[in-house]
């Protein structure tokens, strides 16, 4: 059974996410390229994995005991970076590198140029296939590491995300969790306003329990509700798990929050200085 | 002359089953992968001898190379096998971004390329697959002639580490190289001398190139016949060697004009050392399902084409002096 984070702990991971956040729109604004709205619903999530917990170390990315991680929904790259930057994996400044020539920080997740990057991806639906070889790969040879994953919505789209989950649980990969940011957004989607833009996935979890996942169903920007989720997922035996990770695209900023304009817009100047704000004042609360 | 061609007829997926079984038993990293077309393949030889080697991934061909990534970024040799025209039209993408780009150790088997994939016709024969992993960063493409060369190439593509394409062929074809045959990686094999023309061909067309060698010696026509079993790396030193020796080249496949070894071929010689050449390949056509021989016609990829184009290469080669 898992045990509640104590408040320190619940206070660091705000505190990281918030950082994280900040690090997305600023390197966004310098680079004056990359996406906001999926990296800003997708950190919290992706905070709670590389401070809690995964068993990672940025000292040895290459460790082969370590676990593994797949942004499925390799444009939300940006958002991965802040992370690993804040976890240590290379300078907090290397951010500024961000999209240009040679940078070892490419828009999309190149595991070649990145130590710490488990596997390349952009071309939406095949991160989660990638990690259910590796969660093969463990079992075949009889290693401990776990392996995680993030789709994305808009991505479950893509016919291959079924084409993993078939097989997934057909060889009962207890040892893979992935994770749906689920902000019911996506780069343009269906003309209208609200729910009459969101993406055609209304019953997440109906699809993955038909599919033979363990389902949870969480608040993706809820440390605890996270955290909670993660180690339940350890107990699960013979199904592979899918958590859905309700979020809202831009999360943390009142003027991108829910605004499919904000996939991949680039703050201005002003733009920049009072989401800075907002993400503070949110931190003190 | 003497005939290259063996009258035993083996088929290279019998020979690849066999030594993918060898390799999964020598060595802990192989695995077999299939996406249900074992039987059809042979990769079912690895199901039958050494089970646990075996992964079924089910009719789903982009899902199973990106797993064979997966597999391959945790320090395992996938093998994945299904029909050319699979593998190199519903599943490049996945190849591109999680194999070739990061240079994972991922074998990738084309069973079944060309025309002649059993009378299964249009959507199951491949004429683009060399031009489709040729124009991919990091990739080996390799196209062996018979079935020893088959075995060859797979102990070379165990030990290499990175992505290869190899291109197989279904149905049984004569045996050209004898069990001390050594698979030299981005070498031309010269399998004829001859100082009027040279014949460079890969795969399938090798064979048939041979036979056709034979016929224009009777004709009182000296052929040279080079076989290209590595596509990627190309040989380019052969290929100006050959084209300085005779003047003349044709370049003969069981594949596309558009793209292929003929492509490849006439890259190097208009770069390094333009003579005039001709290319057999199947044209601008889409296929069809038929008994082999009246494809082979149909398709102008016969020995007799090879005959035909070899003869007027000649008269531009006599016209261009």
């Amino acid at each position: 059974m898992s045990t509640p984070l104590n408040e320190e702990k619940l206070s660091y991971l705000i505190e990281k996410s918030s950082k994280a956040r900040h690090l997305i729109i600023q390197t966004v604004h310098h680079a004056g390229a990359g996406h906001i709205g999926g990296p800003m619903s997708a950190s919290d999530v992706l905070v709670n994995l590389y401070f809690n917990e995964m068993n990672v170390n940025p000292e040895n990315p290459a460790d082969e005991q370590r676990d593994r991680f797949v942004l499925s929904k390799g444009h939300s790259a940006i958002g991965l970076y802040a992370v690993l930057a804040l976890r240590g994996y290379f300078p907090i400044e290397e951010l500024q590198t961000f999209d240009s020539l040679n940078s070892r920080l490419q828009a999309h997740p190149d595991m070649n140029t990145l130590p710490g990057l488990d596997m390349s991806t952009g071309s939406l639906g095949q991160g989660i296939s990638a990690a259910v070889g590796m969660a093969l790969g463990a079992k075949l040879q009889n290693k401990e590491f776990r392996t995680y994953c993030m789709i994305g919505d808009g991505e479950s789209q893509e016919g291959q995300v079924w084409e993993a989950a078939d097989i997934a649980s057909k060889y009962k990969l207890d040892n893979l969790v992935v994770i749906l940011d689920f902000n019911k957004l996506q780069q343009f989607g269906w003309q209208g306003k609200g729910a009459s833009r969101a993406t055609p996935i209304n019953e997440p979890k109906q699809r993955w329990e038909a599919f033979g996942w363990h389902v949870i169903e969480i608040d993706g920007h809820n440390h605890q509700e996270i955290s909670k989720a993660l180690s339940h997922a350890r107990e699960v035996t013979g199904k592979p798990v899918m958590i859905i990770s309700n979020t809202v695209k831009g999360k943390g900023v009142s003027f991108m929050e829910g605004d499919y304009l904000w996939h991949s817009r680039i703050p201005t100047a002003e733009e920049l200085s009072s989401a800075s704000e907002e993400l503070e004042m949110g931190v003190q609360k | 002359m003497k005939s290259l061609l063996s009258k035993d007829q083996v088929s290279m997926r019998d020979v690849f089953g066999e030594t993918l079984l060898k390799l999964s038993l020598e060595s802990d990293k192989v695995y077999a992968i299939d996406g249900d077309l074992a039987n059809s393949t042979k990769i079912d030889a690895v199901a039958k001898g050494n089970p646990s080697r075996f992964l079924q991934m089910g009719i789903a061909e982009q899902n199973m190379m990106s797993v064979a990534a997966g597999l391959a970024a945790t320090g395992l040799q996938p093998w994945a096998a299904t029909f050319a025209a699979f593998l190199s039209k519903r599943a490049i993408d996945q190849i591109q971004v999680q194999i070739a780009q990061p240079k994972l150790d991922v074998k990738m088997i084309g069973a079944y390329s060309g025309l002649l994939t059993g009378v299964t016709g249009k959507t199951h024969q491949s004429l683009e697959d060399i031009a489709i992993f040729r124009s991919l960063a990091n990739m080996v493409v390799l196209a062996p002639a018979d079935s020893t060369e088959v075995g060859r190439m797979m102990e070379f593509a165990h030990k290499y580490e990175g992505p290869v394409y190899m291109r197989l062929a279904r149905d049984p074809y004569p045996i050209i190289f004898n069990e001390d045959y050594h698979f030299e990686f981005g070498k031309a094999v010269h399998l004829k001398e001859g100082t009027d023309i040279t014949i460079i061909s890969t795969g399938t067309q090798t064979s048939r190139s041979l036979a056709a060698a034979e016929q224009l010696e009777a004709d009182g026509i000296s052929v040279a016949v080079i076989h290209m079993p590595t596509i990627k790396p190309l040989d380019k030193e052969a290929i100006v060697k050959a084209a300085e020796n005779t003047g003349v080249i044709v370049t003969a496949e069981e594949h596309s004009i558009y793209g292929g070894l003929g492509s490849a071929v006439a890259e190097v010689l208009v770069e390094e050392k333009p003579v005039p050449m001709l290319r057999v390949g199947v044209k601008d056509l889409n296929s069809e399902s038929a008994k082999n021989d009246d494809l082979l016609e149909k398709y102008e990829i016969s020995s007799g084409h090879i005959v035909k184009r070899v003869k007027e290469a000649l008269t531009k080669k006599n016209s261009s002096i």
